[in-house]
């Protein structure tokens, strides 16, 4: 089953953007080196930057439709997006910052769920503090915390990895699995580390130059290395 | 000796009520001015840009003659006032309260707009991912995050609106109880024989107000940024 549908393109600097493909649920990584474009992709799925030309579908929601002059704004799409500095709220503890997304929402606080997610994460004993005391690890974990607890009917993650040393590298991972098979969210995941991908994906799409080069299963990535 | 008369005591407390409530008119449209000159792009942005940094070069005097010719009874500005909203500013406290005001306004805005171009744009972004509208990326990102700019600016135009002095004299006088300041009491006591003792106690008030104005946005200012990026 299709859940998102990208056919879009877009002029990004000197790089001209062509990109159509389909993902269903699990995890689909966007994989290809620095340049190739997949950040300015999420950022089109996330509503961030607008297509120039194309369509993007989220199940049955026209999240932009150039023709029709369709463009959901950011707000309004409920996708989460683990950035790949984190971007967490620096006057804001980290409680608050996990608790952003609802609070805006009008949901009322879910303890059981906000326990669940701050556990899985290995979090909990971090809610008070403010970002600038955490760990790079911290701060990814809480990023995708905070993109967790705001309910998205689609996980983008932009290397979330990319800022961190080889030994949080390994503290982050299986999380992001465990993630993935414990939370039924679909997840769009951006890397240009095969090893990374091959981890996490159950599909990959490989991206080049603004294009798709290869779509299926991680065996694309043996073709890669 | 140290001890203030009425008619001091009385320009001492005109003189906060008007440099508060400049500061707390000016601080909206200081706000709404310095986002749209750190964000805007639009035709006579340059020109907006010099109109309010005017004050702060133009001799206070023409300030004060310029506020006269418009806000005056029979200015355009002050006879529209007048008719649809029954202010008056000529010759009042209010009018003080407007020239403190228009002279504290650069002041107020070069800091704001300093501290929302500092800000890093990419976290409102993330607001938005995770459903803030506009208006509340605004008002949960981009203001707390622009506090520290925004307390120095309150400072900035309330110390110039409390010393306030060319402008507000030419605009509306200095008439005791109604728009004489401290500033102008200390001009009016120095003009008459005996007047130095109790213009000597205003310049000790003007110095501790000053200073104590200096102090609290300092503490506000590092509590602030305390609050963003640790110690």
């Amino acid at each position: 089953m299709t859940v998102l549908a990208v056919d879009v393109e877009k002029k990004v600097g000197a790089l001209h953007l062509a990109v159509r493909f389909q993902a269903a649920g699990g995890a689909t990584a966007l994989f290809g080196p620095s340049g190739a474009g997949k950040t300015s992709v999420v950022n089109m799925i996330a509503g961030l930057l607008k297509p120039d030309r194309g369509s993007i579908t989220l199940d049955d929601t026209i999240l932009f439709e150039a023709e029709k002059a369709i463009n959901v704004p950011p707000h309004r799409r409920r996708i989460g997006y683990v950035f790949q500095e984190g971007r967490l709220f620096p006057h804001l503890s980290v409680r608050q910052n996990l608790d952003y997304g609802r609070r805006l929402s009008g949901r009322p606080r879910n303890t059981s769920e906000f326990e669940r997610i701050a556990s899985l994460l290995g979090i909990t004993h971090l809610l008070h503090r403010r970002p600038r005391m955490l760990s790079g690890g911290e701060r990814q974990r809480v990023a995708i915390g905070r993109a967790l607890l705001m309910q998205p009917r689609l996980l983008l993650l932009d290397e979330p990895l990319a800022s961190l040393d080889a030994g949080h590298k390994g503290e982050i991972l299986p999380y992001l699995v465990r993630l993935r098979d414990q939370a039924a969210i679909p997840m769009v995941y951006v890397s240009h580390i095969a090893a990374e991908v091959h981890q996490i994906a159950t599909n990959v799409v490989r991206l080049d130059d603004g294009h798709v080069v290869a779509a299926g299963g991680v065996e694309l990535l043996a073709d890669a290395s | 000796m140290l001890e203030l008369s009425p008619a001091e005591w009385t320009a001492v407390a005109l003189s906060l009520r008007i440099a508060i409530v400049a500061t707390a008119w000016a601080l909206p449209f200081g706000i709404a001015i310095g986002w749209l000159l750190a964000r805007g792009t639009f035709w006579g942005k340059t020109v907006l840009d010099g109109l309010i940094h005017l004050p702060l070069v133009l001799p206070p005097v023409v300030t004060g003659y310029l506020l006269l010719m418009w806000f005056g009874r029979r200015g355009p500005l002050g006879a529209f006032l007048y008719d649809h909203f029954g202010i008056v500013f000529a010759f009042r406290w209010t009018g003080a309260a407007l020239a403190s005001g228009v002279m504290g306004f650069p002041l107020m805005v070069r800091p704001i707009r300093l501290a929302l171009e500092a800000i890093d744009r990419r976290l409102e972004d993330a607001a938005a991912t995770l459903g803030a509208n506009p208006a509340l990326v605004f008002f949960t990102v981009t203001l707390p995050l622009a506090l520290p700019g925004i307390i120095a600016g309150v400072l900035l135009c309330f110390a110039r609106a409390l010393g306030e002095f060319g402008a507000t004299i030419t605009f509306v006088s200095n008439i005791p109880g109604e728009t004489q300041t401290i500033s102008a009491a200390i001009y009016t006591f120095l003009q008459i024989p005996q007047g130095d003792a109790a213009a000597g106690r205003l310049v000790l008030v003007a110095i501790v107000l000053s200073l104590a104005a200096l102090i609290a946005a300092e503490w506000l200012g590092r509590r602030a940024t305390t609050r963003f990026h640790g110690e």
